[in-house]
């Protein structure tokens, strides 16, 4: 009888324990905003224009407006219609 | 500010692969992996053929920038939207949600294993010292540092694909579109001022568009 006892209780614990696998607890997934994680990069403008006669832009190291300035007459240059003059 | 964007025009473009060879010779990029392409629809189709170079168009909102796992990705004070090949994990994320395909990876092994992502970098090189060796070896030549446009603009013959500052290449394509009388419906000027030609009044206040 004590034995049975034993059995009825360890059937009743594996029961509780095997139903606590079916709860269902909540899940909410936060989202978390990325942020770069890589080395940092130098910008265009902070380096010296190429030697004359590579074909490179001119512009004043570290002057962020004289590097865009002549990028914008560079890229004025797709213009056939200005370039040529209609 | 600068913000730098590709744009092409499907009017000029005669499928000539001279951009994706452009690109490919100026950035030594690997056999396997193409930064640009050229798109052909209705290949074949007299009067209905379509062509136009495709690659990363650094959006503003960069969708390979929201899923990356590990954050490699970065945008440039100019627009450009770059990464660092050394924290890439080749998961290969970015490439299922670019809308363009730009993302490329190498096959860096047996089994199809993935190498580190590889894409269209506006010339404008990555996170390695300008115009070094190392940047050159892992993203190809730093052409905005050298005061120059992209090789792929600028090596087009008919300047079917414009590179730069959105600002002015949307101002070249505009005026083009409105010289040649047609292509308006592209540039949106028939949902922004209704449909008719390029330069029209707008319809009068309550009449049909």
């Amino acid at each position: 009888m004590k034995t049975f006892g034993w059995i009825v209780a360890a059937a009743a614990a594996a029961a509780a324990l095997g139903l606590a696998g079916c709860g269902e607890s909540e899940q909410v997934i936060v989202y978390k905003q990325g942020k770069y994680q890589g080395k940092p990069d130098t910008r265009s403008w902070d380096n010296e224009p190429l030697p004359a006669g590579q074909g490179g832009g001119n512009w004043n190291k570290g002057d962020r407006t004289s590097w865009e300035e002549q990028i914008k007459n560079r890229q004025l240059a797709q213009h056939e219609y200005k370039r040529v003059g209609h | 500010m600068a913000r730098m964007k590709f744009l092409v025009d499907a009017e000029r473009c005669i499928e000539c692969n001279g951009c994706v060879t452009a690109c490919k010779n100026e950035n030594e990029v690997p056999w396997g992996v193409n930064r640009r392409r050229v798109v052909t629809i209705n290949d074949g189709v007299v009067g209905a053929e379509k062509s136009i170079s495709v690659a990363c168009m650094h959006c503003s909102d960069a969708p390979c920038m929201a899923v990356c796992p590990v954050d490699v990705f970065y945008r440039t004070e100019d627009g450009v939207v770059l990464h660092d090949k050394d924290l890439c994990i080749g998961c290969g994320y970015c490439f299922y949600a670019c809308p363009f395909g730009a993302p490329q990876f190498p096959q860096a092994g047996a089994f199809g294993l993935r190498g580190k992502m590889d894409k269209c970098t506006f010339c404008a090189g990555g996170p390695e010292a300008d115009r070094s060796e190392a940047e050159f070896r892992k993203y190809g030549r730093n052409r905005l540092a050298e005061g120059k446009l992209p090789a792929c603009a600028e090596m087009c013959s008919t300047k079917a694909l414009l590179g730069g500052d959105g600002d002015v290449i949307a101002d070249i394509y505009r005026d083009r579109v409105v010289r040649r009388g047609k292509g308006s419906e592209v540039w949106g000027w028939g949902t922004a001022y209704g449909p008719g030609k390029a330069g029209a009044q707008p319809p009068a206040a309550g009449g049909k568009s």
